[in-house]
């Protein structure tokens, strides 16, 4: 790898890198791969012990019953946005630098999908009754209710769900050709082979292919921003201080692509040492994604502003109390931590040196997700421990249970990522092929 | 009878040049193979717009009107008022509405790739060479047998590296 490394990227070196990606699984990945697997374990082990004795033990106490999994859902599905952003959005507006990073981000989308989608169902305290949010014919003629922003959830997140994993898949479709053709082994050739649905490369090919893929970056453009202003009506459609506002979908979608970037970077900065591909996602790469980071930065620290701004210029003593409580109160540490790593940390971006330094951007990127697990947190748990009626105020506890199943649930998403970057092209080879002069014998 | 021929490249412009070529000599039935979409090749083929379009828009439409059938004729199928809400309130269905129009318009999207591109297109596979999804053009013709001599002397005098035949 160092030698080929010295060369320049050429249409062949990036097959090959590529191909030697989804080699035999290394030391390495297998030290970081176990671990994930254990906490998984972890996390199922605590999931049945809760449907054995009841959601009791998730720490829900009066009056908060929406806690650490809501924030857990709400978290990931966040971070499943900045993946069509980078493939969808910055496809459709032409950014460059998306090209070497968007199968990750894709990747990630997915899994974070899949990751969000258990915690409305690790919520319920019968969780095989998840079924009923489902609308099918039954015997007793009844269908959901589709006036509800829970159903909408269901929609909007299994939809994207499936445009997400139907756009992964596309994308991949050529550079899983790529890896057919040069793998020998007969097991991986005929998987490859099945996946690669048969691609040839032909110009009618890349004609529907390339048609195919811009109506697919067209539809889930408005779907991306339709889905987290619909997770964030769940909240904003009920009557509690602190979730009652207008403002809550931008705030959600730019909250959602700032984490979303975030956790790309975390991501990609050590995939990038392992498999060595400071070739292919440069320091420019990580250059464009900062700023989009102190873009949606500034946007979420407004909205932090405007929501106080709001409660006060209401009247409403009740929202007011909520927003003075969040600052001061007995979570006032959470809050803190969120304003601090979601507007005062993303600073130090406007400087160049800090956007091309890869250890300060990890850093950063990590106290970011960190801070806006914090923010879906403090939104859903302060907003319920302190409404209208002052007999009714409470404190919640995360339980082990709770910390265990979120542990349990990073493990699952960094699980399924690994395997991805095993066994699937984590780098578009097409793509990449793309970017690079065009070789001409007239020079 | 008729039989394959195609022609292996390392440079686009050749592939261009052979593209011309052939199409001035009346063959214009031809497969051009890239490692990755180029426009400049997709603009010299002339090839037919892609109806993969009419996919999307058809998937994107049945996807609405089944919003619109699913939620009013569900919920007046057995109405129950809640929180004073009309039976049928379109306002709150436009979710649902929208969300099926992308996922229908998605799905049929990539119904209409598979059928267009992976079905449809079978005409190459037995002239692909595994070189084309590495770092080489490819131009492949299908033509009469008496013709193929002509083709081979195109792909030759434009730059082909190496040419292959197939029976068809």
């Amino acid at each position: 790898m160092s030698q080929t490394q010295q060369t320049p990227l050429t249409y062949a070196r990036i097959t090959e890198d590529v191909v030697r990606m989804v080699d035999k699984p290394s030391k390495k990945w297998w030290a970081l791969f176990l671990p994930t697997v254990a906490l998984v374990g972890l996390g199922v082990m605590c999931f049945f012990y809760q449907v054995a004795e009841g959601l009791g033990v998730a720490g829900y106490r009066h009056p908060v019953f929406w806690g650490v999994y809501i924030t857990d859902f709400v978290f990931w599905v966040g971070i499943a946005h900045s993946g069509t952003l980078i493939s969808a959005i910055l496809y459709l507006f032409r950014a460059r630098f998306r090209m070497s990073i968007y199968r990750i981000a894709e990747a990630m989308t997915v899994f974070a999908v899949l990751t969000a989608g258990l915690f409305p169902i690790i919520h319920l305290g019968r969780p095989w009754n998840f079924l009923w949010l489902i609308p099918y014919p039954n015997s007793r003629e009844l269908w959901i209710n589709f006036k509800s922003p829970l159903v909408w959830d269901v929609f909007a997140v299994s939809t994207y769900l499936t445009v997400s994993s139907l756009f992964f898949v596309i994308g991949m479709i050529p550079d899983i050709a790529a890896i057919r053709d040069k793998v020998k082994e007969a097991p991986r050739k005929i998987i490859y082979s099945i996946l690669s649905f048969g691609w040839k490369g032909s110009n009618r090919e890349w004609l529907h292919y390339t048609r195919a893929y811009l109506y697919f970056a067209a539809l889930a453009t408005p779907l991306v921003l339709s889905v987290h202003s619909v997770v964030s009506w769940d909240f904003a459609m009920g009557n509690v201080p602190g979730w009652h506002t207008t403002i809550f979908p931008p705030y959600f979608v730019a909250g959602a692509i700032f984490s979303g970037l975030a956790m790309v970077i975390t991501l990609t900065i050590p995939i990038r040492k392992i498999f060595h591909l400071e070739d292919y996602i440069t320091l420019d790469n990580y250059d464009g994604m900062a700023k989009l980071i102190i873009l949606t930065s500034c946007i979420v620290g407004y909205a932090y502003a405007a929501e106080f701004f709001m409660a006060w210029y209401s009247g409403s003593p009740y929202e007011w109390g909520q927003f003075v409580y969040r600052a001061t109160g007995e979570y006032a540490l959470f809050y803190w931590t969120m304003v601090i790593c979601n507007c005062v940390v993303p600073i130090s971006l406007w400087w160049e040196k800090v956007r091309k330094n890869i250890k300060a951007l990890f850093v950063i990127s990590i106290l970011i997700n960190i801070g806006m697990w914090f923010e879906r947190f403090n939104i859903i748990v302060i907003s319920l421990s302190r409404d209208f009626e002052p007999g009714a105020w409470g404190i919640y506890k995360i339980s082990f249970v709770e910390a265990g199943i979120t542990i349990g649930s990073f493990a699952w998403f960094f699980m399924f990522f690994l395997l991805f970057v095993k066994t699937l092209p984590a780098v578009s080879i097409a793509e990449m092929k793309e970017i690079l002069p065009v070789p001409k014998k007239g020079g | 009878m008729s039989q394959g021929v195609v022609g292996i490249y390392s440079y686009q412009d050749s592939v261009l040049s052979a593209v011309e070529k052939l199409k001035e000599a009346g063959y214009g039935d031809m497969r051009v193979f890239s490692p990755f979409p180029d426009h400049e090749i997709e603009h010299a083929v002339d090839a037919p717009e892609s109806p993969v379009r009419f996919f999307t828009l058809f998937g994107g439409l049945l996807g609405a009107t089944c919003g619109i059938g699913f939620t009013v004729l569900t919920s007046s199928a057995w109405p129950i008022a809640v929180s004073a809400k009309p039976i049928v309130s379109i306002i709150p269905y436009m979710v649902i509405v929208f969300e099926l129009t992308v996922l229908f318009g998605a799905l049929s999207t990539f119904l209409g790739l598979i059928i267009n591109s992976l079905i449809r297109e079978r005409t190459p596979v037995r002239l692909y060479d595994e070189r084309f999804s590495d770092d080489k053009f490819g131009v492949a013709v299908v033509c009469e047998k008496e013709k193929i001599g002509a083709v081979e002397a195109i792909l030759n005098s434009t730059g082909a590296e190496e040419i292959k035949f197939d029976e068809a």
